[in-house]
């Protein structure tokens, strides 16, 4: 099982002829995920590494591929056109890893998808990685810029709104002997497609996932939303940890959903709620994986 | 990114929403011409980003960023003694701010004050515009003593400000007939100009009723979404750099999200959460943070080098702590920019490096085969932990 994808999930890539979306089309492929279609206008009818087919629209890649994920690495100011291109042309699930898409284009872009019937994850978000059971975790979904070596197949569900501190909680994970049944990073802008609770409410109806870490990160309400909803309904144990006890209020720290402003989305807010939740939370980044262990009992 | 109240002004012109008439001066001289062409009671403003200027305090002595004066030879008094003079407020700290423009504006008769602001709130997707009968103070302090005067409208993300919801926000303010009509012009232009220029917070404070009649925007407060400036060069260039820390300006330029902090123990950083999370150890571990700094998923050698260089700038720095959890980059690379670094600016503080993930034993080898002094770390508390002991000894 796993969350929102797996090793059959048929993806696509909108933006695979740009430098950073190719790059990572080729780890894709490479992690044996199946990556049946590019989309960049003006390109189609061209290849992908010899062997993916590029398509000038969506419509055109899913019609002709079957796919039902479309992963966005399109610039900025085309990014937001790109996603509800998706949308239209019927994919489940889209994941915008773009990284700096105007806010007022991810408020149009909400208010425009809904009723669609198509998840957003992202965007500026690392993806999402089902690991598959090969060497390395070979032959799982990766969809994003996780590196998909540190993982490995396995029960815990991570949920997080930063790339590396993922990468870094997968990893701990992993030296523990503990496997990941889905790793999901929802993004760090302040309008995402997808929250905490969304994601915690999948892991907690997943067989396959047996406890979940949830990473957060100052600004917003989101992770005392997760909190609260776990409190009273959550049956799987639940490790968390938060960036950011140390930024000063005012200040945005790198992610622009990362801000402490007018006394709310403080660390210790955050932490008292998850705590209050019955949530093992890790004292410091180095016992994510740690805090898991404990929490599982 | 914030602008200047001059520019805001300008803003607000160009948008319609209704404010006194006033111009901005680089001069004395300038200023007196300005003042000339306005009414007998003149306002004279120091154009700093920083709040509490009317209370604030030059380093010449002259008490004031703020002052009302009568005709224009005042005026141009005033103007020269806080042109190239520093002002020094509650909000910009001992070393105060460089004041090189001053504005000269219609001084006006208030009747009462108001606060109306629109910005982006990330729980409701919308653009959200508060209102009070509560003017010209700290909204957070009515909104904990007093919320019964705050009122509320959530926008419609695709259908925009509906008169109706104007209707709403006159209503609790206590307007009527022309007042009320003057507002709801105030409001959609000010709604207009949210929108059309990617603000993420348009607040005026106070917004003001004078005894003739009018509604005007007396002060306003802009925050820009920086995301969203590459399709406004004209508010881009607003920005100035000489109201910022020098090392942030410097950091932009190479594309690194730096950020200056009160400490000693600088870090280098890549993924913001993972960068947050050092801080937040360092602090732990004893030390304090001298910096936020993410040098990015892709960083290159050169951005390296130059983000040694901005950390170095900072004189409070005792010890620096290097974190890289290298998931597609390559660890390797950034252990080459790192000797670089060290090669070309010469670091005489101790360097903590804590590498992991891809090609990490390439990377490991390259420190361990330089000549840079470093003290290796295996996790992010052993590295720490050793950084706050390197500082202390």
């Amino acid at each position: 099982m796993a969350i929102l994808v797996d090793e059959n999930t048929k993806i696509l890539i909108q933006g695979i002829t740009g430098s950073f979306g190719g790059r990572h089309a080729q780890l894709s492929l490479d992690y044996g995920t199946q990556l049946v279609a590019g989309v960049t206008p003006g390109k189609g009818g061209q290849k992908f590494a010899d062997t993916v087919p590029i398509f000038d629209t969506v419509g055109q890649a899913v019609q002709e591929t079957g796919a039902t994920v479309s992963t966005i690495f399109v610039p900025p100011p085309f990014a937001a056109d790109a996603i509800l291109e998706a949308v239209d042309a019927g994919v489940e699930l889209v994941v915008a890893i773009t990284e700096g898409i105007p806010v007022m284009d991810m408020m149009r872009v909400r208010a425009g998808m809904a009723g669609s019937g198509a998840r957003l994850i992202g965007p500026n978000c690392p993806g999402i990685v089902t690991p598959g059971t090969g060497e390395n975790s070979h032959g799982g979904c990766r969809i994003g810029i996780a590196p998909g070596y540190i993982h490995k197949r396995g029960k815990v569900g991570v949920v997080s709104r930063s790339g590396t501190l993922t990468y870094e909680a997968v990893y701990q994970l992993t030296s523990l002997g503990l496997g990941q049944s889905t790793c999901v990073g929802i993004g760090g802008d302040p309008i995402n497609g997808t929250s905490h609770l969304d994601i915690m409410k999948m892991f907690n109806e997943d067989p396959e996932t047996e406890a979940i870490i949830m990473i957060g990160e100052i600004g917003g309400t989101a992770e005392e939303e997760a909190a609260e909803w776990a409190k009273e309904n959550c049956k799987k144990p639940i490790a968390g940890f938060i960036a950011g006890a140390t930024a000063p209020p005012g200040r945005r720290m790198g992610h622009a959903g990362a801000i402490v402003s007018g006394g709310k989305g403080t660390a210790e807010a955050k932490i008292a709620a998850m705590r209050d939740a019955g949530i093992e939370v890790a004292d410091n980044p180095s016992d994510m994986g740690a805090a898991l262990v404990r929490a599982m009992g | 990114m914030n602008i200047h109240e001059y520019q805001a002004k300008e803003l607000f012109e160009k948008f319609g929403v209704a404010t006194p008439k006033g111009k901005v001066a680089d001069t004395a001289e300038e200023a007196k011409t300005a003042a000339a062409e306005l009414g007998d009671e003149i306002v004279v403003k120091a154009q700093v980003h920083a709040g509490g200027r009317g209370k604030g305090t030059f380093k010449n002595g002259f008490q004031g960023g703020v002052h009302l004066v009568k005709d224009a030879n005042e005026a141009a008094d005033i103007a020269s003694k806080m042109l190239g003079q520093t002002l020094v407020t509650h909000q910009t700290g001992e070393e105060g701010k460089l004041v090189s423009k001053v504005m000269v504006a219609d001084g006006v008769d208030i009747e009462k004050e108001y606060y109306l602001a629109i910005l982006m709130d990330r729980e409701s997707r919308s653009p959200v515009i508060v209102a009070s009968t509560e003017g010209g103070v700290n909204i957070e302090d009515v909104a904990e003593n007093t919320p019964e005067k705050i009122f509320n409208e959530e926008i419609h993300p695709l259908l925009g400000l509906q008169p109706y919801e104007i209707r709403n926000l006159s209503a609790g303010l206590g307007f009527s007939g022309d007042t009320a009509k003057q507002f709801g012009k105030l409001l959609k232009s000010l709604y207009n100009l949210f929108i059309s220029c990617d603000c993420s917070m348009v607040e005026v404070n106070p917004l003001v009723t004078t005894p003739d009649g009018q509604v005007l925007a007396l002060d306003a407060k802009f925050d820009f979404d920086d995301n969203a400036l590459y399709r406004h060069p004209e508010i881009a260039e607003l920005h100035d750099p000489t109201e910022e820390d020098p090392r942030e300006v410097e950091a932009a330029k190479f594309d690194l999200n730096y950020i200056g902090l009160d400490g000693n123990i600088a870090c280098l950083v890549n993924g913001a959460g993972l960068a947050m999370a050092t801080m937040d150890i360092i602090k732990q571990s004893g030390g304090e943070p001298a910096n936020f700094l993410d040098v990015g998923g892709g960083a290159t050698q050169e951005q390296v080098r130059n983000a040694f260089k901005i950390i170095l700038s900072d004189p409070n720095v005792k010890g620096i702590l290097v974190n890289i959890f290298g998931g597609i980059m390559d660890c390797d690379v950034i252990a080459k920019g790192i000797v670089a670094a060290c090669g070309e600016v010469d670091l005489n503080i101790p360097l903590v490096v804590r590498l992991e993930g891809n090609n990490v034993e390439a990377g490991k080898a390259t420190l361990a085969s330089s000549d840079v002094n470093l003290i290796a770390a295996d996790t992010l508390a052993d590295a720490a932990q050793k950084a706050v002991a390197a500082i202390t000894v």
